[in-house]
Parts: structure tokens; C-alpha cells; sequence
């Protein structure tokens, strides 16, 4: 990154806006569509996780989104929920976006060859004034059929995957947002508040909540390219853009995934899913993979144990860091994950209170659903932030 | 004393009450509203609360008093006047700061007073009590930043690659700086009486402000760092 680049970046605050202003009237203007000009970017991210389990309704995540209202532009807001379907827990939850009935119904004669479909229904929502357009949403509650999984000879994470892939590569208008189990993404065009009340999430209950506040960057400002970007039960929250995506890309490509959604945070997830399902790494060691240090500052660790498990690493999987600036909220069922860029071009604090840990891009944030958090602190750069839930506790 | 309820106000229904407002004045439920007192000049002002980024933006000789913490982007560009913070402060404080002073009681985040510069009499300095993150005075062009490291904790006075990029004003490390990397382009020497003396007014203005000894302050040694005009700073991230 050009030492340019690198400092214009963080002055995002009072420059960008002004430029904003500028561009949105610009593009109202001329009525370029959204992702034909570029707006820059803030993006707001949000998390809890209770560590007993104990589930929360979905409303003070909502209301945290409420302060870092300006980060994001209304081009997208959206959650993931943990722990919100236990009466299906041992069924994929796939959540849906279809632009028409004949599209769905398609979708569902595929479905079903593949799945058996233990429930099927429309997504409950609310209809507000601020939430337009919006596609038909479906979730499906499924089980991979055993037929079908002994003769591809796939394990039923591997095949939900294919499956995932298959849909939001192949066939148009159809797009798979949530495939984990006992957890669910809603996300949508709007800003995040709004989303939550769309999806009634205050009727929903978890023991860990991720949120986003999205400001379209280079891309554009759909329903399928609001975060979280999902996969089984990992979940991107992403405050950033990634330098590397290219190059991310075309890698994870090789490995079956189709980074086909239009935004770069797409690919963060697919990269841990590979790492952690597919290769088998700890969370921490994919976090040093995505977030590497610099060369100098492994050469420089005391630690050889550490210095040699750093380059091994970034020796092994060069292709999977990730450059630019970012903080991301990993999601997966039984606890979080945040991590900051190498270099901490995003800001992300972290606080406390009994059982209960809050992440975000604003420490206002964490003081609406927590006025008395405690040990508020801002972790470094490529430093992960691992939160479990107690084993049994969900 | 004019008291100010900010619960539910945006920023700019805040800020607009600040500016007619003048004297003393208290802000309490502050939860995130952004360039709190921006360009403000001739008022004396305490936060209760959290207030949002870019707090104190060109202050232009307002006196701010946060009990608490603070966020990202303190005195951002800021020309003059005092901004005080009981607690930490996040990322970027005092970026490209060209006047007055930030006096922070804890830690301060990654790139506090990046870009700082100087010009004349206008000198602006920054006191962090605590510890600093990475990459502290990256670009620095001019006036003093200074850490005294006084929060318990086994991690270093400063994080990584401090001064990157540094060419102009002083710094100055409340330690002896045996455990931190500097860049080639800059000199970190053993503080001499005469630094000492130099950033002693400061000090003793900062204690006082936040109640505590100027004498426990002082008595430990300094480094004070500076550019190397000999081998001036080329680029961290491409040779080109």
C-alpha cells in the first residue's frame, strides 16, 4: 500500500463525509446506478457473546447500530444469530433470496433431490417504510439426503457447501445467504437498524449476535452483498477493503468456492472455512495466516517456538493474507472471533461485563448495550480476539 | 454553568447548542455523537459520557474535559485550546494537530499524533499518561509528543514501529527504551537536563490537571528522540 493510500485512510471521518455528500448528489444527479460510482466507505460492526450461553433477544444488538448510524449510508445493514433455532438444531438452516416464484420453485425441485426439507416457509418480517424492494426471502430447514451423500462420497459440511456454491453460481436470481445449523443471517439494503426491525429480530433469541452497518466501498449496494457473508456456521462482519482480494480470490477459487456476491468480504469467509474446516488450523493460526505480521516483526520474536510457527504459516499459505484495512467479526457456532488488520487501519474495541463480551467499531457502541462494560480495551492489530462459549452451553 | 442533556441528540443539533452557548458548560449521556465542539473557540467545556470521533476537531482554543474515554481521531487537526481525558483514547488522537495540547491520563491507541506538526509559535504537544500503541508519532513534522508510561502492565512504553516516517519535532519516552525498535532515520538518546527542562512546564501543567505529583512523574529517566537530519526518512512500505 502507498505510504498515500495508507494516510489518507484513516482521516476518513470529516474528508470523507464532505466527499460523500458531494458524490451522492452527483450520482441522484445522473442517477448512475449504485456500483457505477463510487462512494467511500466507514462501516460500523457490532457483536456480544454471553459465555454461559444464556440467550439475548436480538433488540440490543439493534440498538448498539444506533450510535455508528452515520458509518453506514443505508446501502446495507444485516445480523447473525446464534443459537436462534433449537427446536431445529440439528437441521441446515438455509436462508434464501429469490427474485421470483418461478425462481423458488425451481430452487425447491432442486432442493429437494439433494435434501429432505423438514420445514419450509417465508421469513417472517415487518413491513417498514424505510425497507423497499425486497426479494422474496425464503428458509428452508433440511437435512442432506443419505443416498445422495454415500454415492458423491461427501462428508455433509463438504456437500452443503458444494450445494451453496452451486446455487449462487448457477442459477440466476437465486441466492443462498445462511447455511449453518442453529444459526441465521438476515441482512438487507437499508441501514442496520432498520434491518433488524424488518426481520423482527427482537423476537429472536441467542447467546452471540454480530451486526453491520454497511458503506459500500468499490461495489455494489445489494441484498446479497450486505454482510454477513455466510457459510455453514461462519459469518463475516467486515469494516474495511481488501488489497489482496485478487489474489485471495483467485486462490480460494482453486479449492471450489465461487466468490460470485460482488464484495470483497466474501472471500474472508471462504478462507476460514478453508483453513479451519477444510485444513484443520485453530482459529488462532488462521488468524495469523489472514493477519501475518511483518517479516521484521517475526524475525524479531524471542519466542521460537511463536517465530517458527509464524513463518510457518506465512510460508505455507502466502496467499491467504489479507492486506488493506479491516476489522472483522468472525461468527461460528459456539463463540466469535474479532481480529484487526496487521497494520490497525480500523478501529474495533472490546469490552466486558459479568458473562458477557461486546465487540465494536465504537466503544459508544458497547455502552448501549452495556452502560457499565468494563476493561475497554482496543485490541492490536493481527491480534485475535477469541471468545468460546462453555462448552455444553449451547 | 449551562448543563446539556445529549441523550438523543445527533451531533449537529449538539454542537449547535454548544456554539451559542457560552463560559462553562456541561454535556452529560454522551454516546457517540461525533466533532463535539469542532472549530470551537472561548468555552470551557466537561463530558460526561462517550463522546464520538474526531472530538475537538480544529479546536481553535476551547477547553475540553472528557471524564471518561474518548474515541477515535481526538483533536484532529486542532489549532489551539486544551482537550483532557480522564480515561483512554483510541486511534489516530491528534492527527496532524497543528496547536494547543491533549492531555490524556491513560492509554492512548494506534498513530496518536500522526502527522503532528509545527510552526513558529504555534508548538502543540501531547501528554499520554499510559502507554501507546503502534506506530506513536508516525509522520511527525513538528511539536512534542510525550508518554510517561505510568498504567501497571508488562507491555512496552510504545507498540510497534514508533517514529515511522518521523522528520521533524521531539519526542519523548518516559523509559529507558532498552525493549523498543526504532526506524534508522531517527536518534533516541538518554533525555539531557535541558530536554528535561523543556517539556518541564508541560508536565508540571498536566499533573495538575489530572492530580497528580509532578515529582512521581519526573523521576525516572527519558529517552528523547528526534529526526536524523543525516539520513533522512526514504519510505517504510515500497522502495521507489
Amino acid at each position: 500500500m502507498s505510504k498515500g493510500v495508507h494516510r489518507i485512510q484513516h482521516t476518513l471521518s470529516i474528508r470523507e463525509r464532505l466527499c460523500f455528500f458531494v458524490l451522492r448528489k452527483a450520482m441522484v444527479t445522473i442517477m448512475l446506478k449504485e456500483g457505477k460510482v463510487r462512494i467511500p466507505s466507514g462501516c460500523a460492526i457490532a457483536a456480544v457473546i454471553a459465555k454461559d450461553g444464556e440467550r439475548m433477544s436480538g433488540r440490543p444488538i439493534i440498538e448498539a447500530m444506533k450510535p455508528m448510524h452515520d458509518r453506514s449510508n443505508g446501502l446495507g445493514g444485516g445480523f447473525a444469530a446464534y443459537g436462534i433455532y433449537p427446536e431445529y438444531k440439528d437441521l441446515y438452516a438455509l436462508h434464501f433470496f429469490f427474485d421470483e416464484r418461478a425462481t423458488r420453485k425451481n430452487c425447491e425441485i432442486f432442493l429437494k433431490e439433494r435434501f429432505e426439507i423438514v420445514k419450509s416457509e417465508i421469513m417472517p418480517t415487518r413491513k417498514i417504510p424505510t425497507i423497499t424492494d425486497e426479494p422474496i426471502i425464503w428458509r428452508y430447514f433440511v437435512t442432506p439426503l443419505r443416498s445422495v451423500l454415500d454415492s458423491m462420497q461427501l462428508d455433509e459440511k463438504e456437500f452443503v457447501v458444494r450445494t451453496v456454491m452451486k446455487i449462487n453460481t448457477e442459477m440466476p436470481g437465486a441466492y443462498v445467504f445462511s447455511s449453518g445449523k442453529n444459526m441465521g443471517t438476515f441482512k438487507a439494503v437499508g441501514f442496520p437498524e432498520d434491518v433488524g426491525e424488518f426481520y423482527r429480530l427482537d423476537e429472536y433469541e441467542g447467546y452471540s449476535w454480530t451486526a453491520h452497518g454497511r458503506y459500500p466501498t468499490n461495489t455494489p449496494g445489494w441484498w446479497g452483498g450486505a454482510h454477513p457473508f455466510t457459510l455453514l456456521d461462519y459469518s463475516i462482519v467486515h469494516n474495511g477493503e481488501i488489497s489482496s482480494y485478487d489474489a485471495n480470490r483467485r486462490y480460494i477459487e482453486m479449492f471450489g468456492y465461487k466468490c460470485n456476491l460482488q464484495t470483497d468480504t466474501e472471500v474472508i469467509t471462504y478462507i476460514f472455512d478453508y483453513l479451519v474446516r477444510v485444513q484443520g488450523l485453530t482459529l488462532g493460526e488462521a488468524a495469523s495466516v489472514v493477519a501475518a505480521p511483518f517479516w521484521s516483526t517475526i524475525a524479531n520474536k524471542t519466542d521460537i517456538e511463536d517465530k517458527e510457527k509464524h513463518t510457518y504459516l506465512r510460508t505455507l499459505f502466502p496467499s491467504l493474507l489479507v492486506t488493506g484495512p479491516f476489522s472483522i467479526v468472525l461468527g461460528f457456532n459456539g463463540g466469535l472471533m474479532a481480529l484487526n488488520d496487521r497494520l490497525k487501519l480500523r478501529s474495533m474495541v472490546v469490552g466486558e461485563k459479568d458473562n458477557k463480551v461486546y465487540i465494536a467499531s465504537e466503544e459508544a457502541a458497547i455502552r448501549v448495550m452495556e452502560p457499565n462494560a468494563e476493561n475497554i480495551w482496543a485490541p492490536a492489530g493481527g491480534e485475535p480476539v477469541i471468545i468460546n462459549v462453555k462448552e455444553g452451553c449451547f | 454553568m449551562k448543563y446539556i442533556d445529549a441523550k438523543g441528540l445527533d451531533y449537529a443539533t449538539l454542537n449547535k447548542i454548544l456554539r451559542q452557548a457560552d463560559g462553562e458548560i456541561e454535556v452529560s449521556g454522551c454516546l457517540g455523537q461525533r466533532f463535539i465542539a469542532a472549530g470551537m473557540s472561548h468555552k470551557k467545556i466537561t463530558i460526561k459520557g462517550t463522546p464520538g470521533n474526531a472530538l475537538g476537531a480544529y479546536l481553535n482554543g476551547a477547553e475540553i474535559r472528557v471524564k471518561g474515554n474518548a474515541q477515535d481521531a481526538v483533536g484532529d487537526t486542532m489549532n489551539d485550546g486544551y482537550i483532557v481525558v480522564e480515561g483512554n483514547i483510541g486511534d489516530a488522537a491528534g492527527y496532524a494537530m497543528r496547536g494547543g495540547k491533549i492531555y490524556v491520563k491513560g492509554n492512548a491507541g494506534y498513530r496518536a499524533g500522526i502527522h503532528m506538526k509545527a510552526y513558529k509559535d504555534k508548538v502543540p504537544v501531547m501528554v499520554i499518561g499510559g502507554k501507546a500503541g503502534s506506530f506513536l508519532g508516525e509522520y511527525q513534522a513538528g511539536g512534542k509528543i510525550i508518554v510517561l508510561g505510568l498504567e501497571d502492565s508488562d507491555r512496552p512504553i510504545v507498540s510497534n514501529f514508533p517514529c515511522t516516517g518521523m522528520h521533524g519535532g521531539k519526542m519523548y519516552l518516559r523509559s529507558d527504551c532498552s525493549n523498543i525498535r526504532f526506524p534508522s532515520q531517527v536518534r533516541a538518546t538518554r533525555a539531557t537536563k535541558a530536554d528535561i527542562d523543556e517539556i518541564k512546564p508541560y508536565l508540571t501543567e498536566y499533573c495538575a490537571l489530572l492530580g497528580l505529583e509532578v515529582s512521581d512523574v519526573m523521576n525516572a529517566a527519558f529517552t528523547v528522540i528526534t529526526p536524523d537530519t543525516k539520513n533522512p526518512y526514504k519510505q517504510m512500505y515500497v522502495a521507489n
